[in-house]
């Protein structure tokens, strides 16, 4: 006898897929075998994270392996699960390989809903390995797998694991390097009601579509499950012939009152559970409440879950502002260092201020940040990979929904309090891509660190030590965090209505039992975060830096200048004067104007860059002098220029623009396309210039 | 035996079973891919502190969603013993 062609060792190095629902331990899994042999990045066209690594085989053999989006199911809902699909159905050949094999893993302790996926796979007619991950928690609950049961029944190898543990990833490896692997024994009556139309929308996909013909009746089942579909076909549109045959059987289902979907989930579940109940035995001993239970009787209690989600934040912020300090100031030192050093081994000249006062100033104004940013991801990691995530998402939903957005949207716009970049990042566990583009929207909002320092010195500037309690400032300080908030949800409110208008968000999510984090698989999520954000938003604010270096040196002057006259008559200098018709209605004169435009490097170097402006020798543990000399700045007419209302208003203007290069890199990014940033430059500082006018111009008015 | 209700109205820490839902929507599709379908015990977990989303445990895990929702579902409650 002959073997079939697809149970032969292909010829290529196989291509392996894991696919598991979310949280089932498919990463660490997918860690333990690929080690550091990841390559990271995002599918073309979607913000979904790409990861592709190579595992050895037992005979050192080279295997590719894909470790696919978690997913609940075939019936994409997510551009996560989307991508799933359409590398399991073959629809992303010019990116990604069509995987010759699929590792399932599957949770434990969570067996019948895990196996639903399974079910769906086992229709692609491929070699399938079964992981039963969580044996431990499995055992917990009372559940008695019986493995080899189970394997004589599918007809595949099922493999038990505590990939938390490291255990049962030699074993699957193993199976991984068998040249036979066997195709699933897989016996289910497609329920006779729906069974021809599958047949016939099969052949139709066949002849008209080009299907081969199993992903063909993958296929027909998908468009029998999902009401849309239009989202079933995703970016291959069906062929009229198809759509009409699958019009007609829903029209003639619907005039009988045939459930079809319903049968066919129904008729899944209950192939399931007759496998489930046949080798799965449950011991009566256990109780209902298990740990997590407990856990989440304070966790999401009325009033203790408050106090924990404000005592996780305070931690988080906490450490974001007390640790980093230490890296952050360890990181200017050392860029400091490193231009004294160049200043010191190169001539003068314009190539020696290029390098230390636009390269390095410019990259290690925003490296500085790089400290708060992976505490952050690492903050990040930890909620995630515990499980309290879902639990923030449950508890903020209700006052998320008010806005239109869930729960999962809060997360993201929280941890932009620090840093609109990770916040962004974040937002990838927003299934739907219009909530999460609203999110992105609205997220710079959230008063970020770099606007710290330009607080301080307005509310320095503003209100003078000693004149006002320490109360006044803090306020003052609370009410910019505030103004900020107020606007990433009025916005987001609006956009919901307006722009974004989508179906009310929903909150069907999983609350995963909550379990002990793996440091190794945090620190490399976070390693991996933070190595986007220095390769794509450091090549973006190195070329930054170097045009605002040019925009502010260029042209010289042959007369001899100070370096504030310099700047002045600089191209930065003539553009600050150019827009100060625009700006001059809110009180700003062209030197603030030359400030606004240094922020977009970050906005922290507005302090810098007002330094030089305004002639003063920089320090940076002392704004002293710069505030002597920002007290003394004043209009050609002798006004004095920072009136305490121009610094307010500068401080709002602060909290509602949009300055920051690297927001927008990221932004472009997650959203593909430069529309999204530019629309958020256009709107932000446009709303934060009308407000900053009318502040300024009834603070005029009423004598301030 | 009980007469049905909407999901939205158990009371916390009851059991039920699941008598049925709307055909249309894709968030009663992504429920019943979730294995929540007719004939499905449940358990009301907790309600969110401010009355909204609802937990349910469903074949041993624990799911969430919102009262708008769980106001299509209709429910047994099972006669408490």
């Amino acid at each position: 006898m002959s073997v079939p062609g697809h149970l032969k060792t292909p010829a290529r190095n196989p291509v392996y897929a894991f696919v598991g629902n979310p949280n089932c331990g498919k990463s660490t899994l997918f860690n333990a075998l690929t080690g550091l042999k990841q390559k990271v990045g995002n599918y073309p066209g979607v913000t979904v994270e790409r990861k592709v690594g190579t595992a050895y085989s037992q005979h050192g053999q080279p295997m590719t392996v894909i470790d696919l989006p978690g997913a609940y199911s075939l019936a994409a809902r997510s551009p996560d699960e989307a991508v799933t699909r359409d590398v399991l159905l073959g629809r992303r050949t010019n990116d990604t390989q069509m995987p010759d094999r699929i590792v399932c893993i599957v949770d434990g302790s969570n067996l019948e809903r895990n196996l639903y996926l399974v079910h769906q796979i086992m229709d692609l007619g491929r070699p399938v390995i079964l992981v039963i991950n969580m044996m431990d928690l499995a055992e917990n609950a009372g559940l008695n797998i019986r493995i080899s049961q189970l394997e004589k029944e599918l007809g595949i190898p099922v493999i038990p694991a505590k990939a938390s543990q490291g255990k049962g990833h030699i074993e699957l490896k193993l199976a991984m390097s068998r040249a036979d692997l066997p195709l699933p024994r897989h016996r289910w009556d497609v329920p006779a009601a729906i069974a021809p139309a599958v047949a016939e929308l099969q052949a139709s996909l066949q002849d008209n579509d080009s299907k081969p013909p199993l992903i063909a009746r993958a296929e027909a089942l998908l468009l029998l499950t999902d009401q849309d579909p239009v989202r079933v076909a995703g970016s291959q549109p069906l062929s009229k012939r198809t759509a009409a045959i699958l019009e007609h059987w829903k029209q003639q289902w619907h005039e009988e009152g045939t459930d079809w979907s319903g049968t066919l989930v129904g008729a899944r579940y209950e192939a399931i559970a007759k496998l489930v109940q046949g080798n799965v035995e449950q011991s009566a001993t256990v109780t209902d409440q298990n740990t997590s239970d407990k856990i989440d009787a304070i966790v999401t209690h009325g009033l203790w879950g408050w106090v924990t989600l404000g005592a996780i934040m305070t931690a988080l912020f906490l450490s974001i502002f007390t640790l980093a300090e230490h890296p952050m100031n360890w990181i200017d030192a050392g860029t400091v260092a490193l231009a004294d050093m160049i200043k010191a081994a190169m001539p003068a000249g314009d190539l020696r201020d290029l390098i230390t006062d636009g390269i390095i100033a410019g990259v290690g104004g925003v490296v500085i940040f790089l400290p708060q940013i992976l505490i952050l991801f690492f903050f990040i990691g930890m909620l995630e990979s515990t499980g309290y995530m879902a639990r923030a998402a449950f508890i903020m939903d209700r006052l998320m929904g008010k806005v239109g957005l869930n729960g999962k949207s809060f997360i993201p716009l929280l941890s932009s309090y620090a840093c609109a970049i990770p916040g962004i990042m974040a937002t990838r566990t927003i299934e739907d891509p219009k909530d999460r583009l609203v999110t992105i929207l609205v997220a710079p909002f959230m008063s970020c660190s770099a606007r710290l320092p330009v607080y301080l010195l307005m509310i320095a500037a503003l209100l003078p030590p000693g004149e006002v309690s320490l109360w006044t400032r803090v306020g003052l300080m609370i009410l910019m965090y505030a103004l900020g908030t107020m606007g990433a949800f009025g916005f987001a409110w609006l956009f919901k209505r307006t722009l974004l208008k989508g179906e009310p968000p929903l909150m069907i999510m999983e609350l995963p039992p909550y379990r002990v984090p793996r440091f190794k698989d945090v620190s490399l999520q976070m390693m991996e975060r933070a190595g986007i954000f220095l390769r794509r938003a450091g090549t973006i604010i190195l070329a930054i830096s170097i045009v605002l270096w040019g925009l502010t040196t260029y042209p010289k002057s042959s007369d001899d200048l100070s370096p504030g006259e310099q700047v002045a008559q600089s191209y930065a200098g003539r553009a600050g004067k150019l827009i100060e018709p625009v700006i001059k209605p809110l009180g700003f004169d062209w030197q603030i104007g030359i400030g606004l435009i240094s922020s977009f490097a970050a906005r922290e170097v507005f302090v810098s860059a007002t330094s030089v402006v305004f002639n003063v020798e920089e320090d940076e543990d002392d704004t002293a002098p710069l505030l002597e000399a920002l007290r003394s700045a004043a209009w050609p007419d002798g006004r004095p220029l920072f009136t305490p209302l121009v610094c307010f208003t500068l401080m709002i203007f602060y909290v509602f623009a949009m300055q920051c290069v690297s927001t927008l890199a990221v932004v472009k990014r997650e959203t593909n396309s430069w529309r999204w940033p530019l629309f958020q430059v256009g709107y932000q500082t446009g709303f934060a210039w009308l407000i900053c006018l009318i502040i300024y111009q009834a603070g005029t008015a009423m004598g301030f | 035996m009980a007469e049905p209700i909407a999901l939205s109205q158990l009371a916390k820490g009851s059991t039920a079973q699941v008598v049925g839902y709307p055909l249309n929507g894709s968030a009663f599709l992504r429920l019943r891919e979730m294995g929540l379908l007719p004939g499905t015990p449940i358990t009301l977990m907790r309600v969110a502190p401010m009355g909204d989303p609802i937990e349910i445990k469903v074949r041993g895990y624990n799911l969430t969603l919102r009262k708008s929702e769980a106001d299509h579902i209709q429910v047994r409650p099972n006669d408490t013993p």
